[in-house]
């Protein structure tokens, strides 16, 4: 140890530097949650067979792992509850492992459609995965509902098992662009990945953007130098750039701007929205700010403080409250007396309740109606929310 | 997809062509340190040592292992210049120990009992490539598929504003740095009894044992200091790109640098820098002018295969053993 000293600006330099942007939008201590908000444990009156189950279908290990753990813990809670509360019905909870990779994820879908005591789904969480396994899910009639995949075209494919847990990416590429007015920003860099996520959300942010846009560019998924790219930011005096794409490549990304001089703010989408983001661009995150349908599971007490008993401690992350409200409107079709995958189909389609984060209703395409977007930004090492986008 | 998946616009080029040429150099720069391994062994052995990517990755992972012990972090740290100083080139010493064992250990292991048993040059190929595979995989199981945490060195400032051209400071560094260590390699070839013999091995191993050179010793000789390079190479690298180190990192580099290596012709030590340098600017140029940096790589591939078309031996074509000193 030669220099204990070499750390010492540590990544506690977040917060107080303003960077380019000219607003700094405050953080948000609490959120309101609807009073006949549905919870997990219903009414206690459940009656179901045993070995009933739900299953997760997504990412448990692999480079983006994290935001699968966040989803199926939020499900774990939701199944703790429901056991606890109903003596009659205990479901349980099968989960198959994708590596949230396209190439991998049609395996795992098979095995799960194959168990016939598995009546519905929570997955697949990423737009591509979801993309190369949904006629699996509609061939096998299994209705599952994702928590977190937002490319628009999800929806397009006719598929009636496929429902959206979230706002897509129409409703997340205004917001993205809303944003960057809200930060005070009028020159913007939009940088997009090569995955379907990436590329169907930065048509959107374009289109939205309209002539605030300075300068395009496009990277590769692994890429690992992105000087390039920063260099064209920096030539084009943007004074916000929006990353549509996920964190492995954003935090890197986010780190060659800073060194690069470039003082305006970083916006990312919720694949960028990871603590893990914080962690690997380390001071250079302290100009992030992201977009998420997600709802800050952290600032609704209840739920935050059950989900840390699943968790070993750890705060809910993006899509945690998403996890748990899809299970939770899986579980009650289960409590109702549902025993087989078409009618908990119908159950889903027909269903019309808040939960926690947002009213969980499907138009006839499986998309949910409610468009709630929340803002969030960097502060020191975590994630806060800095409120609805609107 | 829609039309307008490529544009083409010299506008851009133009407007930007400092700060591309600039990062252009940077890379080629890290490119050419890198393709001067493939030279040297080439110039020797003729043969591609594929694993040289690896011999590259492996001094990557050195510098992050140093850095992190020296207790850098993903933010750059604060701390006096001549310290940092230090910590640099600690980090370089052991990235050039690192890549140079594991460029003698891939010769030992892989190429040698090949040439004591006179194998077929499709053997060394196939020993190269399954070297290259192994090393990947053991960081692989070792360090698991994510990359490894982000290292900062310094934040680079801007240095000198030319006609508002910006040149900074980790430019500055490695196009520097790199351009004196490829003088220096090819100074050594040129002047130094080591050079001699490697010359003469090059020319003709069976005259220059009959001569008096010790061709295994220079054979190994070659190895190290292209596995060196590849470690100074690697300590740029994280200058540059901090988060990029993982047990694939190497691989995509290793491509680009031979393929420097070829386009300068392979076997030239000057040829090398050439083809570095070249590499660099053509992609980075390539991505200005077609809109976005998924065109780089296709672009540098173009370029090859096109001078390949017109001098099928490189740009400077020669080989190793015709350098007169």
């Amino acid at each position: 140890m030669l220099s204990g000293c070499a750390n010492s600006g540590g990544s506690s330099g977040g917060g107080e530097e303003s960077g380019g942007a000219k607003n700094q939008l405050p953080a948000q201590d609490s959120i309101e949650v609807p009073q006949d908000a549905a919870k997990a444990a219903g009414d206690g009156k459940g009656k179901c067979e045993s070995g009933t189950s739900i299953a997760y279908v997504g990412a448990l290990t692999g480079p983006n792992a994290q935001l699968g753990i966040n989803i199926v813990n939020g499900v774990q809670t939701a199944l703790n509850e429901h056991n606890d509360a109903n003596p009659d019905c205990k479901i349980e909870l099968k989960k198959f492992d994708t590596e949230g990779d396209p190439a991998k994820a049609t395996g795992p879908s098979a095995q799960a459609v194959k168990e016939d005591k598995i009546i519905g789904v929570v997955g697949l969480p990423f737009s591509g995965e979801s993309k190369a396994t949904g006629k699996i899910f509609e061939d096998a009639g299994l209705v599952h509902i994702t928590p977190a995949a937002t490319n628009p075209e999800l929806t397009q494919n006719g598929w009636k098992t496929f429902f959206r847990g979230l706002g897509n990416d129409t409703v997340q590429g205004p917001a993205l662009a809303k944003l960057t007015e809200k930060v005070g920003s009028s020159k913007v860099c939009l940088v997009q990945d090569d995955s379907d996520y990436g590329m169907g959300l930065a048509k959107q942010v374009k289109s939205a953007l309209g002539d605030k846009l300075a300068c395009e560019d496009k990277v590769t998924t692994g890429q690992k130098d992105f000087g390039p790219t920063a260099q064209k930011v920096t030539d084009a005096k943007a004074d916000a750039v929006i990353y549509s794409g996920y964190y492995a490549e954003g935090a890197p990304f986010d780190n060659q701007l800073s060194n690069q001089g470039f003082e305006g703010v970083f916006i990312g989408p919720d694949g960028v929205k990871d603590t893990e983001f914080v962690k690997q661009a380390g001071s250079a995150a302290s100009n992030a700010y992201y977009t998420c349908a997600c709802v800050p599971g952290d600032l609704i007490k209840d739920f935050s403080d059950a989900y840390e008993k699943v968790s070993n401690g750890t705060a809910p992350g993006t899509y945690s409250v998403e996890g748990y409200d899809t299970a939770t409107v899986l579980m009650a079709g289960i409590d109702s007396g549902i025993k087989d995958r078409k009618k908990l189909e119908e159950w889903v389609k027909d269903y019309d309740k808040p939960g926690y984060g947002k009213t969980y209703k499907w138009d006839d395409k499986g998309e949910l109606t409610d468009k709630t977007v929340y803002g969030y930004k960097t502060d020191g090492d975590k994630i806060v929310s800095v409120g609805k986008i609107d | 997809m829609s039309g307008d998946w490529i544009t083409f616009d010299l506008g851009r080029l133009v407007d930007s062509f400092w700060s591309t040429t600039l990062d252009g150099l940077t890379l080629g720069a890290i490119y050419a340190l890198v393709a001067l391994g493939y030279t040297l062994v080439y110039g020797v052995l003729n043969l591609i040592n594929f694993a040289h990517s690896e011999v590259f990755i492996a001094g990557a992972f050195a510098v992050v292992f140093v850095l992190s012990g020296l207790g850098f972090g993903p933010s750059a740290p604060h701390m006096s210049l001549g310290l940092l100083i230090l910590d640099i080139a600690l980090a370089m010493i052991a990235a050039m120990l690192v890549s140079a064992g594991t460029a003698l250990v891939v010769e030992r292991v892989a190429y040698k009992p090949l040439r004591d048993k006179g194998a077929p040059r499709l053997a060394f190929l196939i020993s190269a490539i399954g070297m290259s595979f192994v090393i990947q995989y053991l960081f692989f199981v070792w360090r698991g598929p994510s990359a490894e945490p982000n290292r900062t060195m310094y934040r680079p400032k801007p240095i000198f504003d030319v006609f508002g051209v910006i040149i900074n400071s980790q430019q500055l560094t490695i196009i520097i740095a790199a351009v004196v260590m490829m003088v220096c390699v090819d100074q050594l070839v040129r002047r130094t009894k080591l050079g001699r013999g490697i010359r003469a091995v090059a020319q003709d191993p069976d005259t220059a044992t009959l001569m008096g050179v010790n061709k295994e010793r220079i054979i190994m000789a070659t190895f190290m200091i292209g596995g060196a390079l590849a470690g100074a190479a690697a300590v740029f690298y994280v200058m540059r790109v901090p988060a990029g180190v993982f047990y694939m990192g190497g691989f995509i580099l290793g491509i680009k640098a031979f393929a420097a290596a070829v386009l300068g012709g392979i076997g030239n030590i000057r040829g090398a820098l050439l083809g570095g340098l070249l590499i660099g600017l053509i992609g980075n140029y390539g991505a200005t002018v077609l809109g976005d940096s998924q065109w780089t790589d296709v672009v540098i591939f173009v370029v090859l295969v096109v001078v390949l078309m017109v001098r099928p031996n490189g740009i400077l074509g020669s080989n190793l053993g015709k350098v007169r000193a």
